[in-house]
């Protein structure tokens, strides 16, 4: 039977990074598709922590790579252990989400399987051998069916576009493995996280992006975001200028979400800014400028300032409580 | 330093792509070509790397003979001379990334410098694949503590530092929820985000200059590398249009609107 083996990811703190659990509904869509069994792959320090979490997500196995040398990820060290794996199993197809770590490491995979990859998967089609995928080009633009013939086929999964698969207990048979560790040319120096009590961008139910009609004060963004329980985004030129950190950056370059709700102010809606917030479920759109591509995209416009319409929108919100 | 950069020519970012009715390919009409934006930052670092610890900047280009345009584009921003592999037809990374290990290869750089991904296929794979064909260290993603309108920015700092002993590059690299530090082994392969540095136009002088610099041709079948794709590509199509929507002339019915018709708050 034909093996798709998942990828999923540990973050710094030790937590399951929620973009896995995405990646793992494809690799099952994946499985049902060409008719493989599903298994994943965790590696690092402990990554028995979260092995628990992936349990029912309807995969055969979960395998646990555990080594000293995997405490802080470098793709020169998950390569090889997971490259390894992946040809002790005889797997077919490997796959992981499309987070930073997914785009480091996968091709570094590939490329010891000598395997074509498809990045930034957004649908699977056809099935049993003739499985093909399709995915994003020129920002989201255009939309690509491509068909991998090497034999071991490698991808990264966009999130936005694949239910979660269920965490928490299940059928899964957790087995431990001795990770093939090699020695890295590379070492890891420091991580800096950017901390937020506010939700993940890709993850949050309602995002609120400032772009440059904020003039880098995102006061107002941040308090409609409070009211909310929203993430905050911001567009690239933003970013650019320093005002606010770069992992906010929402577009083809920074995150792609696609929350229920997204609400652009001040954002004039460049091509690289739409292809990350396109696939939202409603868009509400607040510009100045009448004739901002913005509108295009927005199910909802208002053209008017930031700064009035924000507070006034919070104060609207509230009173629906 | 001796730096490999790559000069990828994509269609202008700004320009709007349209897919062919047949799904085929996208409409060439009236399309400007430029260099991969995030190889233009590619380039760009690797200028600054040679303008403080001294050195040549090599730039390559694979494709037909209208690379040369960004190829020159390069030479004319500061880049000492260029290699073109000269090729026409369809290239899959895996391809692209044989082609680059062997100029790499012959070229023997302490660092190759290339766009995180181009703004084409957006597949953000050669560096990656390169790193391992070479069985070098890879920093993805680069980028900088500092804002493009910082003073370091304004001098034309590099953002890859050499460490005292001259043996590793520091990289500090975008990653999700922040921002993280590795330090390569030279040589190593480093792929640019695009906060690393805001690029220099090309001085008048520099174009001029850069007509006289030399472009040495290579092929594929000189390289001894096989190009046949693995990835086939059967069919383009335009995302699905979003449907008009509506302007709203206040927040009153605006929040009506999200409360009652979307039913999102």
């Amino acid at each position: 039977m034909p093996i798709v083996l998942i990828v999923a990811e540990q973050q710094p703190d030790g937590n399951l990074r929620k973009a896995s659990l995405n990646a793992i509904s494809a690799g099952k869509q994946l499985a049902d598709k060409a008719g493989a069994e599903l298994h994943l792959v965790l590696l690092g320090k402990e990554p028995a922590k979260v092995a628990d979490e992936l349990k029912g997500s309807g995969a055969k196995a979960v395998h646990l790579g555990a080594a000293a040398e995997l405490e802080h990820y470098l793709a020169e060290t998950y390569a090889p252990a997971i490259a390894a794996l992946a040809q002790e199993l005889k797997a077919d197809y490997v796959g992981m989400a499309s987070t930073a770590q997914g785009k480091d490491l996968m091709p570094r995979v590939a490329a010891r399987l000598k395997s074509a990859m498809a990045t930034d998967i957004t649908a699977i089609n056809g099935s049993g051998a003739d499985v093909t995928f399709t995915r994003p080009m020129w920002a989201g633009n255009v939309f690509a069916e491509v068909k991998l013939t090497t034999p071991v086929k490698v991808f990264t999964v966009r999130a936005t576009e694949f239910a979660a698969a269920a965490g928490g207990q299940g059928a899964a048979e957790v087995k431990t493995f001795a990770p093939k560790v090699e020695a890295s040319k590379t070492k890891f120096v420091e991580f800096k996280e950017v901390k937020s009590a506010r939700p993940e961008l890709t993850e949050a139910r309602v995002v609120i992006s400032g772009g440059r009609g904020t003039k880098g004060d995102f006061k107002e963004i941040e308090a409609l975001a409070d009211e909310l329980g929203a993430a905050v985004g911001a567009s690239r030129a933003v970013c650019d200028a320093g005002w606010v950190p770069n992992d906010l950056q929402v577009g083809q370059t920074g995150k792609v979400v696609a929350p229920a709700l997204y609400i652009a102010a001040g954002i004039s809606g460049a091509i690289q800014h739409l292809a990350g917030m396109k696939s939202s479920k409603t868009i509400v759109a607040i510009n100045k400028d009448a004739e901002a591509p913005i509108f295009q995209v927005a199910d909802y416009g208002i053209v008017a300032d930031l700064f009035k319409v924000l507070p006034e929108l919070r104060q609207e919100l509230a009173k629906l409580k | 330093m001796k730096i490999l950069v790559t000069a990828k020519r994509v269609e202008d970012p700004e320009s709007k792509i349209k897919v062919k009715p047949d799904g085929t390919g996208i409409v060439q009409e009236g399309l400007k070509y430029k260099i991969n934006p995030f190889d233009e930052i590619g380039v760009e670092e690797g200028l600054r790397l040679v303008a403080k610890h001294q050195g040549e900047v090599v730039v390559v280009s694979i494709g037909g003979k209208e690379v040369q345009e960004q190829l020159r584009h390069a030479l004319a921003m500061g880049a000492h001379r260029a290699v073109w592999v000269n090729h026409t037809g369809p290239l899959d990374q895996l391809a692209i990334a044989g082609l680059l290990q062997k100029v790499t290869e012959k070229e023997k750089p302490d660092l190759v410098i290339l766009g995180k991904q181009s703004i084409d296929d957006d597949q953000n794979q050669v560096g990656q694949y390169l790193a391992e064909f070479l069985g070098w260290g890879q920093a993805t993603f680069a980028s900088k503590v500092e804002s493009l309108e910082s003073e370091q920015e304004k001098n034309k700092v590099p953002a890859v530092t050499l460490t005292a002993d001259g043996k590793a590059v520091r990289v500090v690299r975008e990653v999700d929820n922040g921002l993280a530090t590795l330090e390569c082994q030279l040589p190593a392969v480093v792929t640019t985000d695009l906060r690393l540095n805001q690029p220099r136009y090309a001085s008048l002088p520099g174009i001029m200059k850069a007509k006289s610099k030399p472009i040495e041709e290579l092929t594929p079948a000189k390289l001894g590398v096989d190009v046949t794709p693995a990835i086939q590509v059967l069919k383009l199509s335009s995302p699905p249009a979003r449907k008009a929507g509506i302007k709203v002339p206040d927040v009153a019915a605006l929040v009506d609107k999200l409360h009652n018709e979307a039913k999102v708050v």
